[in-house]
């Protein structure tokens, strides 16, 4: 894969005119954690199908993995390669703001993408995933399936307004449902805290009777404490995101893991394909999309399968 | 050499110094029985010493690198990086060789292997090209962090299902009902202990730690000792990897997150001095189970805001560090 893209990236280099051809920079986060190596994933993937789709479009792709290098990366797409739309994640929202907004003074279509710029108007196209609904959406299985005075415990990850937003959805899910929310602690998105985490929590409470992990790295650590200490009957654990082996042992109908809530990292291909599909169609493309977070069920399962994907 | 000379008169002065850490790990053991019931219970004492196995392993050889004057930044990454292999590696050798336990054996080798080289290569460069220890092994760290996270594509390297299952026991397994890791940890301990009090090698590093030029002219080979501070730390990192890997089968870029600092911050706490000279293996393992136990005692209960943890893991540290400092100062 990663050949695949220095090669490609290699060939636009070389055949970079600035003829008649439209040219679409994409700037996103290098893959420095799962859900990002997903992200790059689904951006190559769309990339090659694009450019098979459209021969004379140019595609410029670059991974950063901090703010002021996206800011170099987008300002040598503007100065060398003339891109005529910007589909952009921004590493940090107030860094990136000034920069994006020069470019969409230009006169260069920008598509926003998950991360919203600190002002408001700049973008032509914000696409984005719903925290608050992917809260909800495993608080709402959760207050579903439990009956009341069941007790739960809750892994957040790194203390952030991502983490807060999907932990607000989840409690108004649960209000009133009468569930009882044992212990709330930060796992950081993190296999080995969630690990030690889960270990701690299972030494403290005799009876749990599901963990809401928030994401599926997390899961994989809080479903081998459970597992080390022989209560796997007693509890389900829901992750977030969709991780493949996960959504493997829920499409193999595993009663621990009974659901899962997408977050999907191929938002991303939904933002590439929007910005081609308004510069080559002309269909008005501007404004907000928001993908809302799916309940990932034994029975939809085989649709959210990637074999391919790191994720 | 010198530390023969000064040891009588140091001896009835550091006794407080001495047992400080010791005093700390007892307070935090009264405050856990006080809080929480479970806290003396066989799984939770069982976690914790497994759980600080790790990083205790990797802190034994940073104590022989600190004493020397050296330090090592790169441990963490160095870590990932290695389990990252040991996981490609093994998972390439199921394909080719259909899986059991010479994969298991291969893939510990080369652990082993990769961990020595690693630690070689900081050393190497360290005493040879004379680069200064934390500038070099932060350009390593660096170096292993990308690393892995190429190898895994920006994701994460699992272990194959079948040969998880047959590795498992290695961390969850156990003579007597006391875990691998537990055990290793501990032999390691003692082995560290008196490597550090009773041999040449031991008292030569805190020889050059202490003082390079004087070390030199009483004929200690101060460049090779230093640099087998740095493999010896290196081959642990890989032990510690082959105790870490069967836990949960896979590694990523956030495996071994800051565990270079959790194991300095350990070895400091135990009373060896971050300026070198002097070390002592088994405060070591007493600072890296008074780190543990912080966590675990904040995971207890719900005495304080999670958002706070970092802080009091902070205190902790510095009074530990601090009780130390004022008893010692009449040195």
């Amino acid at each position: 894969m990663r050949k695949t893209l220095i090669a490609t990236t290699a060939l636009m280099g070389l055949t970079a005119v600035p003829a008649l051809s439209e040219t679409i920079g994409i700037s996103i986060p290098a893959a420095t954690h799962g859900w990002a190596g997903a992200l790059n994933f689904h951006a190559e993937r769309t990339v090659a199908r694009l450019s098979e789709a459209n021969p004379d479009m140019e595609f410029v792709l670059t991974t950063t993995s901090d703010p002021g290098q996206q800011v170099s990366d987008l300002e040598d797409m503007v100065a060398t390669r003339g891109i005529d739309a910007l589909v952009v994640l921004p590493f940090e929202s107030e860094p990136l703001t000034g920069p994006i907004q020069r470019i969409a003074d230009s006169g260069v279509w920008v598509t926003v993408v998950d991360r919203g710029l600190s002002q408001e108007g700049i973008e032509n196209l914000y696409v984005a995933g719903d925290n608050d609904s992917f809260g909800r959406t495993a608080g709402q299985y959760f207050a579903d399936t439990l009956d009341e005075g069941a007790k739960v415990v809750v892994m957040r990850g790194i203390a952030s307004t991502v983490d807060n937003e999907r932990v607000a959805g989840f409690e108004a899910a649960l209000e009133g449902s009468g569930i009882e929310v044992l212990a709330m602690d930060h796992g950081n998105w993190n296999r080995d805290t969630a690990f030690g985490l889960m270990q701690d929590w299972l030494s403290r409470f005799p009876e749990i009777d599901a963990v809401w992990a928030a994401d599926d790295d997390m899961a994989v650590g809080a479903l081998a404490a459970i597992d080390q200490a022989g209560r796997t009957d007693e509890m389900f654990v829901v992750g977030g995101a969709g991780m493949k082996e996960m959504v493997d042992r829920i499409r193999n109908e595993d009663p621990t893991v009974p659901v899962n809530v997408t977050y999907p990292p191929s938002m991303i291909s939904t933002a590439i394909e929007m910005t081609v599909l308004g510069l080559t169609s002309g269909a008005p493309m501007s404004g907000e999309f928001i993908i809302a977070s799916e309940l990932i069920t034994p029975e939809n399962a085989d649709n959210f399968y990637f074999e391919d994907s790191p994720y | 050499m010198s530390m023969a000379t000064t040891a009588p008169t140091r001896r009835p002065r550091v006794n407080l110094a001495m047992i400080a850490p010791v005093v700390a790990l007892v307070v935090l053991v009264l405050i856990g029985m006080a809080l929480n019931p479970n806290f003396l219970s066989y799984a939770n004492i069982t976690n914790v010493l497994a759980r600080s196995a790790f990083i205790g392993i990797i802190a034994i050889g940073m104590t022989f690198v600190i004493t020397a004057g050296g330090l090592d930044l790169s441990v963490g990454s160095m870590a990932a990086f290695v389990a990252g292999l040991m996981i490609l590696v093994m998972n390439l050798l199921t394909d080719s060789m259909g899986g059991g336990l010479p994969v298991i054996l291969l893939g510990v080798a080369l652990a082993l292997f990769a961990g020595l080289a690693a630690g070689f290569v900081n050393g190497i460069l360290i005493t040879r090209a004379g680069i200064e220890a934390f500038i070099l092994t932060l350009g390593t760290m660096g170096i292993y962090r990308s690393l892995v996270t190429w190898l895994a594509d920006g994701g994460t390297l699992s272990l194959g299902y079948e040969m998880r299952e047959l590795y498992r026991p290695v961390y969850y397994g156990g003579i007597l009902g006391i875990s691998w890791p537990i055990i290793v940890f501990a032999v390691l301990a003692i082995l560290g202990e008196i490597t550090m009090r009773h041999t040449a090698f031991g008292r030569h590093c805190a020889a050059i730690g202490s003082n390079e030029r004087v070390a030199r002219y009483s004929s200690v080979a101060v460049l090779r000792v230093r640099l087998m501070t740095y493999v010896l730390l290196g081959t642990l990192v890989g032990i510690a990897v082959v105790m870490y890997v069967p836990r949960l089968g896979s590694a990523s870029a956030t495996t071994g997150l800051l565990w270079e600092l959790e194991a300095i911050a350990a070895v400091i706490i135990g009373g060896t001095l971050l300026k070198g000279g002097f070390g002592r293996v088994w405060g070591t393992v007493v600072g890296v189970l008074i780190l543990s136990l912080i966590g675990n005692l904040l995971n207890l209960t719900d005495f304080v805001s999670p958002y706070l943890n970092g802080a009091i893991q902070g205190v902790v540290i510095i009074l530990a560090v601090v009780l130390q400092r004022n008893t010692g100062a009449a040195r």
